[in-house]
């Protein structure tokens, strides 16, 4: 194979100009670009195409800032690429290796923004979480706005968002993955309406969710805007996520392990108990941490249910209780510069917060495939 | 017929019953309990989550006697006058959403494709869990870096654009003349495009998990077969990946298309309320339904809260029909709703 590569690339090169030597049919073509022709043009093109655009960006034409440099930059890149390419390839090969560096580059660009957005939250908000009391004061320790890092923290909002999520988790588990094992395991015609039910209502914008507990729960009801009316409208976009999720779960559960315990004697809720549900434990377990991992980021539903406080509140069922995202929110609309940090100190937790819950998920998963 | 083998230890008489053991097709109780139990699971479920969306839809029976079928041609929005309609609101939510699928459908779609068919198989599973990562980044983070980081040198790509482009009126901006003596940058300050290219950061992972998903499918001897045949890695994408990934392309994008209607929170902390119905992207001020609901519910009369609501349903409706379809198109491009031992 090495040998056959190996013969294959210098004639490549030597092909000359015309190019037409990649279309003989006796000669293999090279599928990994990874020849040293490959990486001499790559850098070369990248260090010219730099030189160039300084020159006409920089020097001559009438143009600035930094985002339009490197765009330009990489648009002059693909060109010198493409040309310095089409000098010794033929038309394919640098389609081939136009059409590598423009998807390599979008896939940059995503993961540059990626990085950013996590880079950026962390930056500026260390100034706020590196201080102790970040964790261990409520908002209300901070009188002024204008109080200095050192005083207050989000100990309210870090508690809220704790037990709302945790109200919510109680509420939705259940009826998600019985739902699910209702879809999967007794099926019928009225399952088929309930499972486009469910896949309609993922579909319900969040604001929506807060907007019905609003009118629902508080205005008709009675209701204070609370912890609990939050959890609420949490745990309505939390479900359809939990019960969707654990219905493509349990599908992939092999219908073999099931007929096999059903023809040892076993009923049908020994079999999804003893025999589905311990298959796909992991499964499940993941769909309940992804709900959770949604809900404990939702902002606009608490926003409305619960609304802001700056005191800690235990008792869900009355007073207003603050959560992360609110917490954010309330920051960056304030429009002060320091309350601002603080709102990317909280961002700093949140994003924490939602990093455990998503890699215990993912360990879970990691966990499944080893076993096999 | 030869002899049946007795395996009974001798001396045992043939038992009585001999006859086939009767196959019942009754339940045992604990299966009776069970499938009942999980029915009645099921249909609390239905009603609950069904209330929501009927509950929605049946404000619009008010709404409409308040406020007339002008409630879908007024443009205004004024709680004190209470002159209400959503039409500027309806087209400021499409507006902003085919903004983001327009930046995010490139990305979104190249990305997939350098994760499903350039990444070294080492680095593909880190790869797929980095977006699986991007997924789970709460809106309020993309928000507080869209309006701290990427709007202020959002600004200037407006500004560049309407600078070059600004004869099509789509990219022209009012009080926005580049070339005037003075600049004013607050023409391209929090409008619908800054909103809708932070809309797309969040809605590139969906896409992109949906695409994945589908062109790891593509079938290994086809692509094979395409190698085989002469063809290069980009050849072999065109001729085998997209073809059997279109369904999962074109699915994913409206499900990115559901989700980009109904976002909130970034739309309301960079979009500047203004409910006039223009085409012009690149200025300031817009308004779609979700941040509608998030400034005027607080001090709406109950009539005004019907009308939210209403609006509320119509964006619903959007997006339920939007992720129907990419429902559909996605799972018309799977196989296999079991897996068989």
């Amino acid at each position: 194979m090495t040998a056959f590569t190996s013969a294959g690339a210098p004639d490549l090169q030597s092909a000359g100009p015309g190019g037409t030597g990649g279309d003989s049919p006796d000669r293999p073509r090279a599928i990994s670009a990874t020849s040293s022709d490959y990486w001499l043009t790559f850098g070369g093109s990248l260090i010219g195409s730099l030189a160039l655009v300084w020159l006409l960006y920089e020097r001559i034409l009438p143009f600035s800032g930094t985002i339009g440099f490197y765009a330009c930059w990489y648009v002059a890149y693909l060109v010198v690429f493409a040309t310095a390419t089409a000098v010794v390839h033929n038309r394919l090969i640098v389609v081939d290796r136009l059409a590598t560096a423009i998807v390599t580059g979008a896939a940059g660009l995503v993961g540059l923004a990626l990085a950013s957005t996590v880079g950026y939250t962390i930056f500026r908000g260390w100034a706020a979480v590196h201080h102790l009391n970040f964790f261990t004061q409520p908002e209300s320790a901070a009188s002024p706005l204008t109080a200095p890092l050192t005083q207050g923290g989000i100990l309210n909002a870090i508690v809220g968002s704790s037990i709302e999520l945790g109200i919510a988790t109680l509420v939705s588990l259940p009826l998600g993955i019985g739902t699910a094992i209702y879809m999967v395991e007794v099926g019928g015609r009225f399952s088929r309406v309930v499972r486009t039910v469910v896949e309609a209502m993922t579909a319900l914008p969040d604001i929506l969710a807060g907007l019905f507990i609003y009118t629902f729960l508080i205005l008709a009801l009675g209701f204070q805007r609370s912890g609990f009316a939050a959890a609420m409208a949490l745990s309505v976009m939390m479900l359809p996520v939990i019960a969707r999720t654990a219905d493509v779960q349990l599908r992939v559960v092999p219908s073999g392990l099931r007929e096999a315990s059903l023809a040892l004697g076993a009923t049908q809720w020994r079999t999804v108990w003893r025999v589905v549900i311990p298959t796909q434990l992991s499964g499940l377990a993941t769909a309940v941490i992804l709900g959770m991992a949604r809900a404990v980021g939702e902002t606009a539903p608490v926003l409305i249910a619960s609304g802001f406080s700056t005191y800690t509140a235990v008792n869900p069922f009355v007073n207003p209780m603050n959560s992360l995202p609110l917490a954010i929110f309330t920051a960056v609309r304030s429009g002060v510069p320091l309350f601002i940090t603080r709102g990317f100190g909280t961002g700093v937790v949140l994003l924490a917060y939602v990093l455990i819950l998503f890699s215990a998920a993912r360990l879970l998963a990691r966990s499944k495939v080893a076993r096999r | 017929m030869t002899t049946v083998i007795d395996l009974r230890p001798a001396g045992s008489a043939p038992e009585p019953d001999e006859a086939p053991r009767s196959i019942r097709k009754s339940l045992s109780t604990s299966d009776r309990v069970f499938r009942w139990g999980t029915t009645a699971i099921g249909a609390m479920v239905l009603v609950i989550i069904g209330a929501v969306g009927s509950f929605l839809g049946y404000q619009l029976v008010p709404t409409l006697r308040d406020y007339g079928l002008r409630f879908f041609t007024e443009n205004q929005w004024n709680p004190e006058l209470n002159i209400l309609g959503i039409s500027a609101v309806l087209i400021g939510t499409v507006e902003v959403a085919l903004i983001a699928i327009v930046i995010s459908f490139p990305l979104a779609l190249l990305t997939a494709l350098y994760i499903s068919e350039y990444t070294p198989p080492w680095a593909r599973a880190f790869l797929v869990s980095m977006i699986d990562l991007m997924a789970a980044i709460p809106s309020i983070v993309y928000a507080m870096w869209g309006l701290f980081l990427i709007e202020p040198h959002a600004l200037y790509l407006g500004r560049w654009i309407n600078e070059y482009f600004g004869w099509f009126p789509l990219f022209h901006v009012q009080g926005g003349d580049a070339r005037g003596a003075l600049f004013n940058l607050e023409a391209f300050d929090s409008s619908p495009f800054i909103a809708g290219m932070v809309v797309s950061m969040m809605v590139i992972p969906l896409a992109c998990a949906v695409m994945l998903g589908v062109f790891r499918q593509a079938p290994i001897s086809e692509r094979e077969g395409a190698y085989a045949l002469g063809s290069t890695r980009w050849g072999m994408i065109r001729a085998v990946v997209l073809p059997f990934g279109r369904g999962g392309i074109v699915g994913g994008t409206m499900l990115a298309l559901g989700r980009a209607l109904g976002e909130t929170i970034v739309v309301l902390l960079i979009l500047s309320l203004n409910t006039d119905i223009k085409f012009r992207p690149l200025e300031i001020g817009g308004i779609t339904t979700a941040s509608l609901i998030a400034n005027y519910f607080g001090e709406a009369t109950s009539g005004q809260l019907d009308a939210l609501l209403a609006a509320g349903f119509v964006l619903f409706a959007m997006t339920i029909v939007v992720n129907t379809i990419a429902a559909v198109i996605v799972a018309r491009s799977r196989s296999g709703a079991q897996t068989e031992i």
